[in-house]
Formats: C-alpha cells, sequence, structure tokens
C-alpha cells in the first residue's frame, strides 16, 4: 500500500484504523453467527449507565471531538502568506447541500477584518438621485428574502490544469461552499437610491468594494445588479461570520467568488466597468494565443465525486457501496449528473437527492455494488441549458493550460482493489 | 424650557423632516451621503484617468519611495521577492508555457496600477502614501518595465495619454459561442472510448500538504497525554502575564504576514523574531537588514522593552529608512502585550 495522501484525514494511521475497523466489523459480524455476542451491546456501556453534559455546557457548539479532523485546510505554497490566500472546505466528509460555516472556504485579501455593526456603513452613491448611507439597523428594516447560492472562487481546481495535482477532492474542488442567505435585494437598495440619474441602464454598471484594505473592488453590469443581487447579513440562519464579511456581504449568485465582496462599504453606479486590480491583472483568463478573457463572471456546471475520494477512501471492503458527489451550475439548476467508473467508457445516471435548485449545490447518489475491483470514477453534469460538463481535454483544446480561472473538467478518482483513491488524468 | 427638552425638540425636529424624504426610495431609510464622506470613500479611478487628483511624480522619486515602502516584497527592482508578485519583466512572455504576468506584461490600464497603489498598498499599510508618492511609485513601475525613460514624470495631466502595451490583450467572454454551443444535447453513455489509460498521477508529483502526525491525536489519547506531559510551568520572576501574552498573540496578527515566531520561524519578509526581546538589534541570521537599523544595530541598539516600545509606537520616526512597513501599534496596551508575548517565545 503506497502512501498517498498523506494528510489529516487519511493519515497512514487514519486510514489503518479505518481498514482495522473494517475488517473487525467483518470478524465481528462472523462471530456473531458463531454466538459471540457484542460486548457493545450485551455489556452496559458507561454512557448508558451515568451522565452526560447539562445543558449550556456549550452555549454555542462545536462539533464533538471524533470530527476534529472535518476543517478547512490550506495549501501553504500556493500562496506568500496567509494574510491574501485561500483555504479549503472539507467536502469530502460532507454529506447533503448545505455548508456549515464554521469549515467554509475564506478568501482573503487584507485577512479578516474585525468591524463591528455599530461601525458598519454602507454608501450608494455616483449616477444615483440621491447618495444615501445606510446603517447595520437601515438595512434590517428593507423587506428581506432568503435563498441558497454556492459561492465558488474562480480559481476552483485551478492547479489542475497542467495535470492532476492536488490528492483530494478538499484541495481540488473546496473553494466552494453553499449557504441559505438573508438579505435585502440590491435592486431595493439601488432604487431606494433612485436611477432616474443614471438615464439609459442597459450600459450602466454598478461598482461594489469592501471596507478592508484590500477593497476588492468589482464592477457588476446593471443587469445582474438589479437581477438577483442581494445584500446579505445572515447564512445558514445566524450572522455571517468574520471570515465570510460579517455583518454585510454581497452575494452575486451563480458568478465567481471574487464578486461576493465581503464588509461591502461602498456600491457606485458608474457609466463603465472600473477595470480594478481584481477585474484586470487577476480573474481574467488567458488563452494558449497570449490572448486573455475578461468579464468571465458565470461557474459554468461542473461536479464531483467526494466520496469515495483520496480524503475518503472505501474502507468497508466489497459490497454496497454510495457514491456521492456535488454538482453545481452558475446558469441555472442542475438537470442530471452521470458517473462512470470505468474513465468515461461507459456512463450510468445518478440519484439526485433532491430536485437541482438554481444556482445551488445539488447531491448526487449512485447507489451501487462495488466488486473490489479498481475503478476510475468521474462524474459529469448536465444544467438546465443543456450544457455537458466537459472533460479536461475538451478544456485544454480551447483554452491552453494557462486560464487559471473557470476550470470545470470532469474529475478522475482512481480507486484501486485495497479502497484508497488517487486523483489522476486519463486518456 | 430646559437644556434637554430643548436638545429633544430639535431631534424630534430632525427625525420629522428625514421622515418625510427628499429622496425618491420607498423606505425613506437610510440618509443622505454628505460630500466630504463620499470623497473620502469613493477614490476609484476610471480607465480614463477621471478621479486622479492633482499632483506629479518621476522616476527618481519614484525608486526613493518604491525602495521605502514597496522593495520589501516586490524587490528593488520590481521584480518580486519570494512568493510575492513581480510587478516587472514578461514581456512578451503571455503565449509561452508559463507567462510571466506582471504590471508591465499584463495589466492593460494604468489606471489600475495608480488606484491600487493607492487604495491597497503599501501592504499593511494601505492608504497612508500621498498622491505625489503614487505617481511617482507609479512612474518607477513603469520605468522598471522600460516603458518611459528615467526623466519621465507622470501627473493627472499626461496620464490619460499613457497606454499601457497589453490594452488590446483582451476580448470580452465568448464561451457562449466557443463552448456552450459545442457542449451541448445528449451526451455518450456507452462505448463512449475505445481505451482508458492513466496518463497523469498526483502522487507522482506529491505537493499535497502533509500535516504531522502529531497534530492528530486520537480521540481520548489528547487529554490524557496533556495532563501527563505538560506539567505546569515553574513560575518564574520574569515570566509574563498569560493573560497579557494572550492579548499579545492577537495583536501579534498585524504583524504576521511578515513576522514569524515558535517552532521552525523563518525569515520572510521580516525576519523571524524568536528571542528578539532584550537582544542586539539586528542579528538574525541570514536576513537582510535596512541600512538604517545596521547603522543603529552598530551603535549598540538593543531591542529591550524600551527601545522596542518606542520601535512599535513609531516605526519610522524612530528608524528613518528601516524596511518595515507598518503604520504602527496604536496603543501602550498594545505595545506591551505584543512585547510579553514575544518574551514569550526563546531562541
Amino acid at each position: 500500500m503506497s502512501e498517498l495522501f498523506k494528510g489529516k484525514p487519511t493519515s497512514r494511521r487514519a486510514f489503518l484504523r479505518g481498514s482495522a475497523a473494517a475488517a473487525a466489523g467483518a470478524v465481528t459480524a462472523g462471530a456473531a453467527q458463531a454466538g459471540t455476542p457484542d460486548p457493545l451491546i450485551t455489556e452496559v456501556q458507561p454512557w448508558a449507565q451515568g451522565w452526560g453534559d447539562g445543558v449550556d455546557a456549550t452555549p454555542y457548539g462545536l462539533p464533538i471531538e471524533y470530527e476534529s479532523d472535518v476543517v478547512r485546510r490550506n495549501v501553504e505554497w500556493l500562496t506568500a502568506d496567509t494574510i491574501s490566500s485561500i483555504n479549503f472546505t472539507p467536502i469530502h466528509a460532507l454529506d447533503g447541500t448545505i455548508t456549515p460555516q464554521g469549515c467554509a472556504f475564506e478568501r482573503h485579501h487584507s485577512g479578516a477584518i474585525d468591524l463591528r455593526k455599530d461601525d458598519y456603513r454602507l454608501m450608494i452613491n455616483g449616477l444615483v438621485d440621491t447618495p444615501l448611507v445606510f446603517t447595520y439597523a437601515d438595512l434590517e428594516r428593507f423587506p428581506r428574502e432568503n435563498h441558497v447560492y454556492f459561492c465558488e472562487c474562480a480559481a476552483n481546481t485551478g492547479m489542475e490544469w497542467a495535470g492532476a495535482q492536488l490528492n483530494g477532492a478538499q484541495f481540488t474542488h473546496g473553494m466552494i461552499h453553499n449557504m441559505e442567505y438573508t438579505g435585502v435585494p440590491l435592486r431595493t437598495l439601488l432604487e431606494e437610491a433612485g436611477l432616474d440619474a443614471a438615464g439609459a441602464l442597459q450600459d450602466k454598471w454598478v461598482y461594489v468594494e469592501g471596507a478592508d484594505a484590500s477593497s476588492n473592488g468589482r464592477s457588476i453590469p446593471m443587469g445582474k445588479a438589479l437581477g438577483d443581487c442581494l445584500v446579505a447579513f445572515k447564512a445558514n440562519g445566524e450572522a455571517l461570520r468574520k471570515e465570510h464579511g460579517y455583518p454585510v456581504r454581497l452575494v452575486v449568485p451563480g458568478w465567481e467568488g471574487n464578486m461576493w465582496v465581503k464588509w461591502l462599504r461602498r456600491i457606485e453606479v458608474t457609466d463603465g466597468p472600473v477595470e480594478s486590480r481584481e477585474e484586470t491583472s487577476k480573474y481574467t483568463d488567458t488563452l494558449a494565443d497570449g490572448t486573455s478573457r475578461k468579464w468571465t463572471w458565470v461557474m459554468d456546471a461542473k461536479s464531483i465525486v467526494t466520496s469515495p475520494s483520496p480524503q475518503a477512501p472505501i474502507t468497508h471492503g466489497k459490497g454496497p457501496l454510495v457514491i456521492s458527489g456535488l454538482a453545481w451550475s452558475g446558469h441555472g439548476a442542475i438537470t442530471r449528473v452521470d458517473v462512470s467508473k470505468d474513465g468515461g467508457k461507459t456512463w450510468e445516471t445518478a440519484r439526485l437527492a433532491r430536485e437541482g435548485e438554481a444556482k445551488a449545490l445539488t447531491r448526487f447518489y449512485l447507489d451501487t455494488h462495488w466488486d473490489g475491483e479498481e475503478m476510475l470514477l468521474q462524474s459529469r453534469a448536465m444544467d438546465e441549458t443543456g450544457y455537458i460538463q466537459p472533460t479536461k481535454a475538451q478544456l485544454r483544446e480551447v483554452r491552453g493550460e494557462n486560464s487559471i480561472y473557470h476550470n470545470n473538467c470532469i474529475q478522475t478518482w482512481w480507486v484501486r482493489p485495497n479502497g484508497e483513491a488517487e486523483n489522476v488524468e486519463v486518456s | 424650557m430646559s437644556r434637554f427638552l430643548k436638545f429633544t425638540l430639535v431631534a424630534g425636529l430632525t427625525v420629522s423632516a428625514t421622515a418625510t424624504v427628499v429622496w425618491s426610495g420607498e423606505y425613506g431609510l437610510g440618509r443622505e451621503a454628505l460630500p466630504e464622506e463620499i470623497a473620502a470613500w469613493d477614490v476609484k479611478i476610471m480607465p480614463d484617468g477621471r478621479g486622479l487628483p492633482e499632483g506629479e511624480g518621476d522616476v527618481w522619486t519614484g525608486e526613493e519611495a518604491f525602495i521605502e515602502n514597496c522593495a520589501v516584497c516586490h524587490g528593488d527592482f520590481a521584480e518580486g521577492a519570494g512568493n510575492w508578485p513581480a510587478l516587472a519583466g514578461g514581456e512578451g512572455t503571455l503565449a509561452d508555457d508559463d507567462p510571466v504576468k506582471t504590471t508591465g506584461s499584463y495589466w492593460p490600464y494604468l489606471s489600475t496600477v495608480w488606484d491600487y497603489v493607492n487604495r491597497s498598498m503599501p501592504y499593511g499599510n494601505a492608504q497612508s502614501l500621498s498622491p505625489d508618492d503614487v505617481y511617482a511609485i507609479t512612474a518607477y513601475i513603469l520605468y522598471s518595465n522600460f516603458l518611459v525613460d528615467d526623466d519621465f514624470v507622470l501627473s493627472n495631466e499626461n496620464f490619460a495619454e499613457f497606454e499601457m502595451p497589453n490594452a488590446d490583450g483582451f476580448i470580452v467572454d465568448d464561451r457562449a459561442e466557443t463552448e456552450y454551443a459545442v457542449w451541448h444535447g445528449e451526451p455518450c453513455m456507452e462505448n463512449c472510448k475505445d481505451s482508458v489509460e492513466i496518463t497523469m498521477r498526483a502522487a507522482v508529483l506529491d505537493v499535497t500538504p502533509v500535516e504531522e502526525e502529531a497534530a492528530a491525536p486520537a480521540p481520548g489519547e489528547a487529554s490524557v497525554e496533556e495532563a501527563v506531559a505538560e506539567p505546569e510551568p515553574e513560575p518564574a520572576a520574569a515570566a509574563p502575564d498569560p493573560e497579557l501574552v494572550a492579548a499579545g498573540e492577537k495583536v501579534f496578527r498585524q504583524c504576521k504576514a511578515c513576522h514569524q515566531v515558535g517552532e521552525g520561524a523563518k525569515n520572510r519578509v521580516g525576519p523571524q523574531l524568536n528571542g528578539v526581546v532584550n537582544r542586539a538589534a539586528g542579528a538574525v541570521d541570514g536576513f537582510r537588514y535596512s541600512s538604517a537599523l545596521m547603522d543603529m544595530a552598530a551603535d549598540g541598539l538593543i531591542w529591550d522593552t524600551e527601545s522596542l516600545a518606542a520601535f512599535l509606537d513609531d516605526p519610522r520616526g524612530y528608524m528613518k529608512g528601516t524596511k518595515m512597513g507598518f503604520a504602527g501599534l496604536r496603543s501602550d496596551e498594545d505595545i506591551d502585550a505584543v512585547t510579553a508575548y514575544l518574551m514569550s517565545f526563546e531562541e
């Protein structure tokens, strides 16, 4: 057995522990047939005899210690320091679709700032009838909405352009999270300031920036701003976490995460794009001939098998196996996900846990029987526009290998007879 | 009428004036932004140069300002230091296997350079540069890319005339034509390929982060091991107050971008700081200190609590020419706390 992913979740020891547990399970099951009773059942266990914790033992609860490996992780060599950097959601260990805030990936350009609600101000200026300033309390008085959306960094899977590089779904696909947001439509705030001064709206833009030192300004065409953008202050029912922009962030559904400005402090109606650093030197996609695409805002349909995967090997041996994963599209709802066990020769249509929801994560399952043979696992998403998630070869043919951003290729996991999995590329 | 009542009356009038809103908004929430407030926050520069303040800066002034404020990360010649971005070079490489995307080779608009330097740089001390400094630094970045001569002066007057080399290097997103139209329809389900071979493996490259086993104690082991292995530290006479150390750890977050402490600390943008308190200045091996610091070290500077406090209060005031691009700590409490925190790390 070779050392594959050496990180915490599938450290060799953890993997061996898993294998041993599986083996022990098999033995116990065999023994039960032979009539040896399971002491976990026949002997009174301490938890069945004494007390557990009282209420208030943890006024705000964290996951139990046995789940302490389900955490965000950083890839140190990617960036110069952690202040302007990114980490990754442990998608290999989660199920369902909602990402808990505490393990949802972070991306900062000048660190996660500490901004109190009392110190929060939101300005709307530029081509509006009346430039306005709102406090946090003001925002809570506008009619608000609830929506579930995924937020994916444009650079998700960006390290995989030139080849299979990082060994784990967390690292190849973990720059994504999916939350239920509560907030005020951006349209409501723009209309409060009045858009008559802007004249014809089709060629107008909205420039948004944050309160941190990077300010991370981005230009958004007016159509999107008046469409489904949300000025959000709650996620998954509670206040946004500091690292996700407390107290207020912008939600730009289906579009690259960089535009979801955190600590949102200013919204300006302009007569053109500002062409800020984040929309020229970064978040533009260089093609093989050296020209670069700009304004590539939408995140195309994409999917990933989260389990089994390098950090989530099969530990139970042959027999029933749940292959599980996530699919999403910035163009709308996921309508279908296919799974291949042989590297793309043959495909089976997976079961969607629920009907796909527009611009939100969709969970898929393939309930199957594993014969213990090696698999080259792939998943392929389709969305409501009829778009089919491309292979890496198809993407490279159009874009070359230097785009950095928007890599939505089909991923391959090589699952071996011992249950371990590895990130590979196939012909 | 008492003052209190008068005040309430005035406040009441203000509220009712706000309630009968002057703007077109349906809800009448918020208040009108004042011109001074808009001026303070709206500092964006449009691609045609709209928004630039009056001012100017030449290449040589820019070089000095660059070395003082930027070179610690971006190198003296804007070539980049370590993993930090290079701002110069890369001309003609965009179609190569490894394109070098710098300000000179890639950025389409000069306005972006001015805007970004002005609002977000220097890293860790944003919005501390004067408009003239920003013009000068921008001029120096152009010079370091061989885009202007050494007598070049950039100002709000000539700014719009300057065209960046890669201004025409961008196209608007064309995925609808080149990709969506093709990757569409009914996908293949059977016999989609003749053969499948593994062509590349992540394990061969082996760049996935490795975590120490010690950092992942098995459940149940941790509490026992910790209880046995970590006896109460001996109370020493000079031991810093643990609460102060904890407060200092928080303050140190402002320093972490450039300085490391603790086991395995390495020199980054700034030197590693293990054992720095009460040690001679400029003593960390392998770190290139500023000449200002080396001069003071030669004069016998010791980083005791007094000198450290003076330095941290006003780095550039205390040491003119320091490479440390940090504005200083705002309160004596923060300085005491971070000093206590630094004292907790031995050499």
